[in-house]
C-alpha cells in the first residue's frame, strides 16, 4: 500500500550562532541514503524559524545540531513553540556537544534522543527509521 | 490539531472540515493536505474536490533552469519583492528523489529561510518521488491547495534538468528560465529544451564573465532576456516588470472579444 511506503519527512538544521556543520552534513547524507526526505535549513536558524518551517513542511520530526553550548535554552524553546502552535506531535531530537549532565533534563523536557560525538551513523539512521510514519 | 495522526481514519465529513480550514488559510491544514496528496492517501483528492477557488485567481510563475543557475536565490528575492507589494506568496520547490535510495535532500529553502517566519509566506519542498518532467506528482494538487488558500502569487521551482519540462508550461501562467554563464553547454542546450517552455529568459550571475555574450546570443532567440545578479538583488525589479507585462498580455489574449 502506498501509505506504508511513503517516505519520512524530517527537518534538519542548526540553531543559533554556531557554524559547526560537519557532523550535521554527515547526518543529512546518511539519512538521505537511508530513504528519508530531508528538509535542510542550513545554519543560524532561530527556534521560531525552525518551528514555522516544520509546520509548513509538515515533517514528522526535527533534528537539531548544537555545538554552541546553548542547548539548554534552544531545545526547550523549540518544544514550547511546537506545543504553542499545535504541533506537539512532532518528534524533536538532536546532536552535537551536549554534556552528560544535561542529557537527562533535556530528555525529561521532551527531547526524544540526543546523539553526541562519535555516535555511529547507523544508530542515528535506525532511530529515525523507527519513527512513526502514519498521519 | 485534530487531524494529526489520523490521515487514514478520517471520513468524508472531515474532508469538508479540512477544506474549510484550507480556504481559511490555516497553514497546518494546507500543509497536511499537501502531505496526503504526496502520500497518495484518498483523503487528499477528497479535500481537493471540496475546495472552491477564490474569485481573484493567483498569479502562477514557474522558475526553471539547470541546478546551480540560481533559481532558489531568484525566488528568495521575488518573495521579498511581492511581499513589499502586499501579496501573500506561496512557493513549491521541487527537488529530485534519489532513484536508488528513495531519499531526497531538499535544500532549496536554505536560500529562502529569512521568510520562514513571515505568516504570509508559505514554502513547501517537494521531492519528485519518481515522477519525470521536473515536478512531483502532487505538485498540481498542491497548487490547487495554495490557490484555494488565497495566495496571490505562487512560485514553482522545477528540478531544472532541462528535458521534458512541459508540465510547468501547463501549470504556470508565466515560465521563467534561468541560465548562468560559465556552465558549459548550458546555453546551447537551453535553445533545444528550456527555451521552448520559457516566456522570459534570465541570464543570472551576470557578475560573471561571459554574461554579455550569453545575453546577445539569447536575444536572437527570445524577445525577453533579463540580466540579473540574484545574490545582490540586481535585475529583480526588471524581472517583476517583465512577468507583469507577460501576465497582462496573456490576460488580454484570453479576453472574449
Ligand atoms: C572542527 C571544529 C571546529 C571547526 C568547524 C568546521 C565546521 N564547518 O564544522 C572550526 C575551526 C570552524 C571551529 C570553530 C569554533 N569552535 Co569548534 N570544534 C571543532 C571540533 C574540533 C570538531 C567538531 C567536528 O566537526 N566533529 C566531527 C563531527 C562529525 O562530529 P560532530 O559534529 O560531533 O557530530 C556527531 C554528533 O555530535 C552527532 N550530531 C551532530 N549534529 C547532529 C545533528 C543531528 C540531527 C543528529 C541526529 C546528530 C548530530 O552526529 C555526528 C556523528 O557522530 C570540536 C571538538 C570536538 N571534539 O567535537 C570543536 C568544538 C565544537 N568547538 C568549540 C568552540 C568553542 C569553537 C569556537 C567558538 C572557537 C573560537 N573561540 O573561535 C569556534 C566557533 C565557530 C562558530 N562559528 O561556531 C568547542 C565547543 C564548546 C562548547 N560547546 O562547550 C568544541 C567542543 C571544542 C572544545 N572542546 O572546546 N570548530
Ligand atoms: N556569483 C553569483 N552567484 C550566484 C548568483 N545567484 C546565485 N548564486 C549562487 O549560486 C549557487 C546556486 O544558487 P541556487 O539559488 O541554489 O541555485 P538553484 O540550484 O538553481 O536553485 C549559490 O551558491 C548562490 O549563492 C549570482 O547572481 N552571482
Ligand atoms: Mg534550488
Amino acid at each position: 500500500m502506498t501509505v506504508a511506503s511513503a517516505p519520512l519527512r524530517v527537518l534538519i538544521g542548526k540553531v543559533g550562532l554556531d557554524g559547526h556543520d560537519r557532523g550535521v552534513k554527515l547526518v543529512v547524507r546518511a539519512l538521505r541514503d537511508a530513504g528519508v526526505e530531508i528538509i535542510y535549513t542550513g545554519l543560524h536558524q532561530t527556534p521560531e524559524q525552525i518551528v514555522s518551517t516544520a509546520i509548513q513542511e509538515d515533517v514528522q520530526a526535527i533534528g537539531l545540531s548544537i555545538h554552541s553550548g546553548a542547548h539548554n535554552s534552544l531545545f526547550p524553546r523549540v518544544l514550547a513553540l511546537l506545543k504553542e502552535q499545535g504541533a506537539g506531535d512532532v518528534t524533536l531530537f538532536g546532536g552535537g556537544i551536549i554534556p552528560d549532565d544535561d542529557v537527562p533534563r533535556l530528555k525529561a523536557a521532551g527531547v526524544q534522543m540526543l546523539f553526541r560525538p562519535a555516535t555511529p551513523m547507523h544508530d542515528i539512521v535506525d532511530f529515525v527509521k523507527g519513527l512513526r510514519t502514519d498521519r | 490539531m485534530s487531524q494529526a495522526g489520523a490521515g487514514r481514519s478520517l471520513k468524508r465529513e472531515d474532508a469538508a472540515v479540512m477544506a474549510e480550514q484550507v480556504m481559511a488559510g490555516e497553514i497546518r491544514a494546507v500543509a497536511r493536505v499537501i502531505t496526503w496528496l504526496e502520500d497518495q492517501q484518498p483523503l487528499g483528492p477528497a479535500v481537493i474536490q471540496q475546495l472552491l477557488l477564490p474569485a481573484r485567481r493567483a498569479m502562477v510563475i514557474g522558475i526553471t533552469g539547470y541546478p546551480g543557475t540560481g533559481k532558489s536565490t531568484v525566488i528568495d528575492h521575488l518573495i521579498t519583492a511581492y511581499r513589499r507589494l502586499g501579496h501573500r506568496v506561496g512557493v513549491l520547490a521541487i527537488d529530485i528523489t534519489s532513484p536508488v535510495t528513495g531519499g531526497a535532500l531538499l535544500g532549496d529553502r536554505i536560500r529562502m529561510q529569512h521568510h520562514a517566519d513571515d505568516p504570509n509566506v508559505y514554502i513547501r519542498s517537494m521531492a519528485t518521488r519518481g515522477q519525470q518532467g521536473g515536478l512531483a506528482r502532487a505538485t498540481r494538487g498542491a497548487l490547487q491547495v495554495l490557490e484555494a488558500a488565497a495566495y496571490d502569487v505562487i512560485l514553482i521551482e522545477t528540478v531544472g534538468v532541462g528535458q521534458n519540462e512541459i508540465d510547468i508550461m501547463q501549470m504556470a501562467h508565466t515560465v521563467v528560465a534561468l541560465v548562468a554563464p560559465g556552465l558549459g553547454d548550458d546555453i546551447q542546450a537551453m535553445k533545444a529544451g528550456l527555451l521552448e517552455v520559457a516566456d522570459i529568459v534570465v541570464v543570472n550571475k551576470a557578475d560573471r564573465e561571459g554574461a554579455d555574450a550569453a545575453i546577445r546570443d539569447l536575444r536572437e532567440w527570445c524577445p525577453h532576456v533579463i540580466r540579473t545578479v540574484a545574490v545582490k538583488g540586481d535585475g529583480i525589479a526588471e524581472l517583476i516588470a517583465a512577468i507583469a507585462e507577460h501576465e497582462r498580455l496573456k490576460d488580454l489574449a484570453q479576453m472574449p472579444s
